[in-house]
């Protein structure tokens, strides 16, 4: 008697997700967000690190500056959420109805010795760590754009 | 994400269950403040059931480590993952806080 096939893996190559959610800018809703999005990364294999620390440490310091910097946490004003994800690489894009910011101002180093010892001032530095590219520029809104590529 | 605390001897014991970021730093850092002013010295602050800080948890712990010390105390940090650790040293603030890899070895080195 011959065993059964054992059922194939499915392939990955081809999938390709994306997501796009609006919160209200409220703190608490960060959470959730963050898990859904590592989730579909885990979903396409993306390392254990990546899912565990990348994606939700850079991700909440955007949805946190976008709520609280560029909406000011003002109970009207949205954040958008953009996520697309495949085999190669992770989109993020996190868009908040304020003004904007330089971001090559706003990129010092944590780790000076004058920075290493206070208490702000790493949300960004973070995001520029644990991401491939942080881009900042302004379209319907202020939008940060977050790239990682997929590391086995 | 909640926080118990309790006391082990002279030490004030506090896990971190869950993740430390910006929409609930603050309630650990004023549990740990009202505990400084109700005179008590030491801390130890457990992180065996945190997955991930910001850097708003980070900024707390700092500034916790500042006014402990400003009133003559001591903090350790103790079980980081790999993924704090990552984060620690990113951050160079691992230079700047006492870490032990288990809760005994922080005990023991007040």
């Amino acid at each position: 008697m011959t065993s059964p096939d054992r059922p194939r893996a499915l392939p990955l190559r081809s999938l390709h997700l994306a997501l796009e959610l609006e919160i209200p800018s409220d703190v608490r809703y960060i959470e959730r967000v963050v898990e859904m999005v590592a989730r579909q990364c885990e979903h396409l294999a993306y390392s254990t690190r990546q899912v565990s620390l990348n994606v939700p440490v850079a991700l909440t310091e955007a949805l946190s500056n976008a709520i609280l910097r560029g909406n000011r946490e003002h109970v009207s004003k949205r954040v958008q959420v953009r996520c697309d994800v495949n085999r190669d690489r992770l989109v993020l894009e996190v868009v908040d109805e304020g003004t904007g910011f330089d971001l090559a101002e706003c990129l010092v180093d944590a780790t000076s010795p004058e920075n290493v010892v206070r208490e702000d001032g790493r949300g960004l530095f973070l995001m520029a760590q644990l991401m491939d590219r942080v881009e900042r520029f302004a379209n319907h809104g202020n939008v940060v754009r977050l790239t990682m590529r997929r590391h086995d | 994400m909640s926080f118990a605390l309790r006391k082990q001897g002279e030490i004030v014991v506090v896990d971190v269950e869950g993740q430390l970021i910006v929409g609930n730093r603050q309630e650990l850092k004023q549990k740990v403040l009202d505990e400084l002013e109700r005179g008590e010295k030491k801390f130890l602050i457990d992180f065996s059931q945190t997955g991930y800080i910001d850097s708003s948890g980070l900024g707390v712990l700092v500034s916790l480590s500042k006014k402990i010390r400003e009133q003559g105390g001591e903090l350790r940090l103790a079980n980081l993952n790999d993924d704090l650790k990552t984060l620690f040293e990113l951050t160079k603030l691992d230079t700047l806080f006492q870490i032990a890899d288990t809760r005994e070895r922080a005990l023991e080195s007040f």
